[in-house]
């Protein structure tokens, strides 16, 4: 049986009291709110924090709200709303694709995106999602809010800005007009982590791709956000040889290593070779009307 | 810490140690064995049970973040001798061998057929895709579920002739 360490619980009735908690507790303090990331870590004993503050109170955090040109997603979303959100299928077709294949319709009623992004780990999904779409995280301390980019906000694997006695409490997600956002994924069966996975995101203007946004999955650290790929596509008219290219670089950009999911090779080809689908799949997206998207099978 | 779990429509007060997970809790505290445990690492699924009408696995949470919610385990399912349609369907299709995983199967199922009376197989199929089968049972598992929204509880008992295969 696996149990996790002895550890205190505090069920947070307001993000102000949670943020109280996580100041008084410090370092020893961690957020739960799915917990299908930390419980499992807590279980194996690669994580033991002394204080668990639960946040599955903090209704405020569960939104999906547009405003102005930005959709912004409280911390506390599970999976599953982001998946029948109309909204989100409408302008981000890249976070219906990922959802579809993250984890297990049981998983998904618990776990959030804010829990996602904070666990920080390289294969995760949403990640490279929220990398690809150049996503914002709202961060609240005792000082108020922070507003930092995905860029900064991830770390390095299992490191975030979010820094002790603060908590993420919003994702903000652009809305671009002539966007378009694709992501494709490779798991050894239903649920799994990625083999490897890449999500993009672009605008097309004038028939050439701009804003473009390129996040893979499990092929190490650092490919959250590609900028050499992205680089390459953007002021790019979309090709068949563009897309080639961009698999290319995408493939020459990341660091997969050898474990029981694929060779490091097996990985580095996927890059590829999923950068090129999603870029396919993005572009012929982004010059639909918005929302048919939500039509396609 | 002291919590306060409803389970099967009853509150239930006990003490606990905040780590301790809510399969142990049902199956150790409240003697509802019919809630499996199998590989408590969220994979397999076994333990699912419902926490607010929709499927969670047990293992993967906590018995204190479960305090002041409904849970529903299967054996809540039957209403005293009247079994469930979703029950039933898995008696006349075989929807179990070993029966290891038909507790948390056919709480997935009711969920599923709460919010959807008519699903498809697809989706039948992706609501089941959180939890194993080690017997490799999926086809009839299904089938159960489908004859399930066939018989509908308010049909009023079993009206297909047992046996039937679609």
């Amino acid at each position: 049986m696996q149990v996790p360490a002895s550890f205190d619980y505090q069920r947070a009735e307001s993000v102000d009291e949670a943020l109280e908690l996580l100041r008084r507790y410090g370092e020893e303090a961690r957020v739960v709110a799915g917990g299908h990331s930390l419980l499992p870590m807590m279980k194996l004993r690669l994580a033991a924090p002394e204080v668990l503050v639960d946040i599955n109170d903090l209704h405020e955090l569960d939104h999906i709200v547009l405003v102005g040109d930005e959709l912004r997603v409280g911390a506390l979303t599970r999976h599953r709303t982001l998946l029948e959100s109309e909204l989100v299928g409408r302008y981000f077709p890249i976070v219906h694709d990922a959802e579809k294949v993250i984890a297990d319709p049981p998983v998904r009623n618990r776990g959030t995106i804010g829990g996602s992004l904070c666990q920080a780990d390289p294969s995760e999904d949403l990640s490279a999602v929220c990398g690809a779409l150049h996503a914002h995280a709202v961060i609240r301390g005792a000082g108020g809010e922070r507003i930092v980019s995905m860029a900064d906000f991830h770390q390095g694997p299992y490191e975030t800005a979010v820094g002790v006695g603060e908590m993420l409490t919003e994702v903000r997600l652009p809305v671009l007009p002539g966007a378009g956002s694709a992501y494709e994924k490779v798991e050894r069966k239903a649920g799994d982590w990625a083999v490897a996975a890449a999500g993009v995101a672009l605008t097309l203007r004038e028939g050439r791709i701009a804003d473009a946004g390129v996040g893979l999955a499990a092929v190490g650290a650092g490919a959250l956000n590609l900028h050499a790929v992205q680089t390459l596509l953007n002021g790019s008219e979309p090709s068949e040889a563009l897309y080639e290219e961009a698999g290319r670089v995408a493939s020459d950009s990341c660091s997969p290593v050898t474990d029981g999911r694929g060779s490091a090779e097996y990985k580095r080809h996927l890059a590829g070779e999923l950068t090129r689908r999603a870029l396919r799949r993005a572009v012929a997206r982004a010059g639909r009307p918005i929302g048919s998207t939500a039509r396609e099978a | 810490m002291r919590i306060t779990v409803n389970v099967n429509g009853d509150d239930h007060t006990r003490e606990v140690e905040p780590r301790h997970l809510l399969v142990r809790f049902l199956r150790d505290d409240l003697e509802l064995t019919g809630t499996h445990w199998g590989c408590d690492t969220s994979n397999c699924g076994t333990c699912v049970v419902l926490m607010d009408g929709e499927p969670v696995k047990s293992c993967t949470v906590l018995a204190v973040m479960a305090a002041g919610h409904e849970i529903r385990t299967v054996e809540d399912l039957a209403d005293g001798d009247q079994l469930d349609p979703v029950q039933q369907g898995f008696i006349e299709q075989h929807g179990l061998q070993c029966g290891f995983c038909t507790p948390g199967m056919m709480l997935t199922g009711r969920a599923l057929l709460d919010r959807n009376p008519d699903p498809s197989e697809q989706e039948i199929r992706e609501a089941i895709s959180g939890q194993l089968c080690r017997c490799t049972g999926y086809l009839n598992i299904v089938k159960s579920i489908q004859w399930a929204a066939r018989n509908r509880a308010e049909a009023d008992g079993v009206t297909e002739t047992a046996g039937s295969q679609t």
